[in-house]
């Protein structure tokens, strides 16, 4: 089967490029447009590590096919932090000692990201039930808790 | 440095030098280098657990346009030999080998058989399917006491028990008996007022990194190769590809990436060599990564274990006796952790009578690999728990009975040596005194409390530290940093020099810029590579001290250095100014040029560490869920450089002991099949199965190296499983010796006792 010709806008900038049809989001993101940041943990869905937000909602990238994305808008980590520095959250992970061998941390970001935009006070338990979908094997998750609490509290303020 | 001491940069939590680009998705991990011209590997999996390969055809798959190589285990010039593999994990490098790329037999499922290297992941996937294998399946057995039987079939027809006396004339599955002794144990029994046997199981169980294992290799026409890799020890993964590929070693370049997490499992090759032969083969530069199912299939897990415990303890808590029988699963190929369990089991107590014997098993799983304390969360989870319901029986608190037995310093280790400082003792009292423990344990909960203990080693490290021409410095060391141990060296090298800690940066250097280093393992990075750090500044201070010396016309050992300067020693006669290590380094083409520093060393001295933690559990006796209500680890870490990072390692570790203390398990079908090949079936925990985990970090510095530090990785991990379980006894009345307390195991366990 021939290449499909896709155009998304990705990070607010417009991307053209050519898909298999059978490529997840996230082979294309790595693999054809050498986006890296975005991280594969398990391909079916079941760690987080390729979250990336398609239209506003929380997606794993693995499970999404490239050429679903034509005419949409992504956001991936490589866009989260901008012209005044890093995003409050990637701040906070740093300070919270949030991350140690960090292939998670992208996904994290994403999704933390994106609890806060819908939801800028969350309980402990609603973080932690948000955040279910994204696996960390390193940390035991609970610094990765206060780091999303105190950015909350900043992103509050 | 038996005294506390007041550091300036040690025991601060700044944030660390690679951080930004780990939060930024900038870091660059084993599948993320993208080379000009890069094609894609895949490896071809045997579907048997057990057979013969007959014959291996790859010229169907080589016809495929796009591909580019393949190969089998037919393509492998080297490592065939009896050599013993270096690093944390046991076996042969002919085992190796034969565990990279299968050669006339396949003793697993999953294990690999060939491999391909095509334009694209997709193509690759393809050609896969036009390879053609023929097997003779032969039958297999799964259980460890299955495979001891003598009508077991056999994985290795050569394999005659070792350790045993007098020497079997037949073979078996069993590969070695490890024993310690120490005392006789039925007198021991006999003078115990109570004594308890029991039965304990735990399960197979993976590391579960997150990132899969993952590489890119590109190799030359002159023979030369550069290895970008996913790996806790790039030094060794250099070595192993050298050996199984029969190339020069001066020619290979290995270059660590991050790493998405090992916790042993990234110790020992899998793709590497494989990627290497693949760009051999097709001049081109090849990247592999494993799918999560393949890491799951084919790397290594830990040993489940089948054992018995049993102990002797007076009235008054006194251990009189304890005996230990543990069969470890080593899967296709020997090497399960059985030394370390056996010499780790009785390490917390002084008991004057032991025995432990650890079986190292054959049966057709994967080959087991370093995780976490390997051996140890198997044994221990034998020892705490019946040590726990021994303490039940005599009504004694779980704290004092361990009280009462604990190891101190000149105590004689089970393994042999006396102990110098250590802090069992410290870290129990601290339990004792912790707030949580004084808090009542919550209605219709249970507590439970359990010890660990790990080694700790010390093995070869090498460091450079390089001051820059306006006194900035560079650390460069071969360590991978796993777990955020740059900033611990950079604070090391601040707290030796005696300037900011902003003002270095650490750097993990590949395999031809830096001197050899062992594997990130073993508890052994802030140690040792800490160590080669500190004396690396150490070797930049006595040349400062020179320089200043000569600058000043005095002798060297007139010059002192103080808070990060050269000074006058006190009563010598110069009117100068003291000289900062950024007026040293802008001095320094009048002084003798560049300075730099340099340590190489076998550290000697590793400190052992030991932990208590404790945890209330709430079991639903309806569903069989155990919710975890709370949970503190308390752990001796000798001298915490960055406590954030030291209590991440608790915390990690604890996560993935409750794991496998409730959910994780391999299960595999009659033929050998893993059921459970994905984070769906085999379930981690994930955030919202846990509770915040209380840290308390216990200080007693070891002596041995100058800031104190012990070690902290590995000991995490191993207290948490007879915790949980001991809380899931006191929260249910019911003991349930066998992992994980899974659901339906324990509506099955309060069924039967509910009959009973």
């Amino acid at each position: 089967m021939s290449k499909v010709h896709v155009a998304t806008q990705i990070n607010g900038e417009v991307h053209e490029f050519l898909c298999e049809p059978e490529e997840t989001l996230l082979q294309t993101l790595r693999d054809t447009l050498g986006m890296t940041g975005t991280k594969e943990g398990c391909g079916t869905g079941d760690c987080g590590a390729c979250s990336v937000m398609l239209d506003g909602a929380l997606v794993c990238s693995c499970l999404v096919l490239g050429v679903e994305t034509s005419g949409k808008e992504i956001e991936t980590i490589e866009g989260v932090a901008g012209e005044d520095g890093l995003h409050v959250l990637q701040q906070k992970f740093l300070e919270h000692a949030a991350l140690q061998c960090g292939v998670c941390t992208p996904g994290f970001i994403i999704a933390a990201k994106a609890l806060l935009e819908k939801n800028p006070d969350p309980t402990e338990t609603e973080i932690r039930y948000w955040l279910a979908g994204n696996l960390c094997r390193c940390t035991g998750y609970d610094k990765i808790i206060r780091a999303v609490q105190d950015a909350a509290v900043t992103l509050r303020a | 440095m038996a005294e506390a001491v007041d550091y300036k940069y040690i025991g601060t939590r700044p944030v660390r030098p690679d951080g930004v680009d780990k939060v930024t998705g900038r870091a660059q991990y084993g599948a993320d280098p993208i080379l000009p011209g890069m094609i894609h590997g895949r490896i071809l999996r045997s579907p048997h657990a057990h057979a013969m390969i007959k014959s291996v055809n790859l010229s169907r798959a080589l016809e495929l346009p796009g591909v580019h190589a393949a190969l089998s285990g037919a393509d492998f010039p080297g490592g065939i030999g009896d050599e013993a593999i270096g690093g944390e994990s046991g076996g042969t490098m002919s085992d190796l080998a034969k565990n990279v790329m299968a050669r006339d037999k396949v003793v697993y499922h999953g294990q690999a058989v060939a491999a391909v290297a095509a334009q694209t992941p997709q193509l690759a996937l393809q050609a896969l399917k036009l390879i053609e294998v023929e097997y003779e399946v032969l039958p297999v057995v799964l259980d460890v006491r299955a495979a001891m039987q003598e009508s077991a079939p056999l994985l290795d027809p050569t394999c005659i028990t070792k350790g045993v006396k007098p020497e079997p004339e037949k073979p078996s599955n069993v590969v070695s008996v490890t024993t310690f002794n120490r005392g006789d144990v039925d007198e021991g029994f006999e003078q115990a007022d109570l004594v308890l046997e029991r039965e304990y199981i735990v399960p197979m169980a993976h590391q579960g990194y997150i990132e899969p294992h993952g590489c890119v290799a590109q190799a030359n026409e002159g023979g030369a190769a550069t290895v970008w890799c996913s790996t806790q020890g790039h030094f060794e993964f250099r070595a192993a590809t050298s050996k199984l590929l029969g190339m020069n070693m001066a020619d290979l370049k290995f270059i660590a990436t991050e790493i998405g997490g090992g916790f042993g499992g990234k110790t020992v090759v899998y793709l590497e060599p494989v990627a290497l032969l693949l760009s051999q083969k097709s001049g081109k530069p090849v990247k592999m990564q494993m799918s999560r199912e393949e890491v799951f299939r084919a790397t290594g897990p830990t040993s489940g274990t089948y054992g018995t415990a049993k102990i002797g303890v007076k009235k008054d808590g006194t251990i009189t006796a304890a005996k230990i029988w543990m069969a470890f699963e080593a899967g296709g190929f020997a090497g399960a952790p059985t030394g370390p369990a056996a010499m780790a089991v009785f390490s917390p107590y002084t008991i004057e009578n032991f025995k432990v014997e650890t079986l190292d098993v054959l049966v057709n799983k994967p080959k087991v690999a370093a995780y976490r304390a390997p051996g140890a969360p198997q044994s221990m989870h034998a020892f705490e728990s019946i040590l726990d319901e021994a303490a039940d029986e005599l009504g004694i608190d779980p704290i004092d009975i361990r009280l009462t037995n604990a190891a101190s310093e000149g105590t004689t280790a089970p393994y042999g040596p006396k102990f110098p400082t250590i802090g069992f003792v410290e870290c129990l009292e601290a339990a004792k005194n912790h707030p949580s423990y004084k808090a009542p344990v919550p209605e219709g909960a249970g507590r439970g409390l359990a010890a660990g203990f790990w080694f700790n080693v010390g093995m070869q490290s090498s460091a450079e530290v390089h001051v820059a021409e306006n006194g900035t410095v560079t650390v460069v060391e071969g360590s991978p940093d796993i777990g955020g141990s740059r900033a611990s060296m950079c604070l090391m090298a601040a707290e030796t020099l005696g300037v900011e800690y902003e003002s270095i940066r650490a750097v993990v250097g590949d395999t031809q810029s830096t001197g050899f280093s062992n594997v990130t393992g073993g508890s052994r990075t802030t140690f040792a590579t800490g160590m080669a750090v500190v004396q690396a500044c150490e070797d930049i201070i006595t040349q400062c001290k020179s320089r200043a010396a000569a600058t000043w016309g005095v002798d060297d050992d007139q010059v002192e250095w103080e808070d990060g300067h050269c000074v006058p020693k006190p009563g010598v006669n110069a009117e100068v100014k003291p000289l900062s290590l950024a007026d040293m380094a802008a001095a320094a083409a009048k002084t003798g040029g560049p300075i730099s520093g340099r340590a190489s060393l076998n550290a000697q001295g590793a400190g052992a560490s030991f932990s208590v933690n404790f945890t209330d559990v709430a079991v639903d006796p309806d569903t069989g869920h155990v919710e975890v209500l709370n949970f503190t680890a308390i752990q001796d870490a000798g001298k915490a450089i960055h406590p954030a990072y030291v209590e991440g390692q608790m915390q990690g570790g604890a996560a993935q002991g409750i794991g496998w203390a409730l959910n994780e398990e391999y299960i595999f079908n009659d033929d050998g099949v893993m059921q459970n090949a994905g984070f769906l079936d085999y379930r981690i925990p994930v955030a919202s199965d846990l509770p915040m985990i209380d840290c308390e970090i216990v200080e007693v510095p070891n002596p041995s190296h100058p800031y104190g530090v012990r070690g902290v990785g590995e000991t995490p991990i191993i207290a948490p499983l007879a915790a949980i379980g001991n809380a899931v006894a006191h929260a249910t009345g019911v003991r349930i010796n066998e992992l994980p307390l899974s659901p339906p195991r324990i509506v099955a366990a309060l069924d039967a006792a509910h009959k009973a």
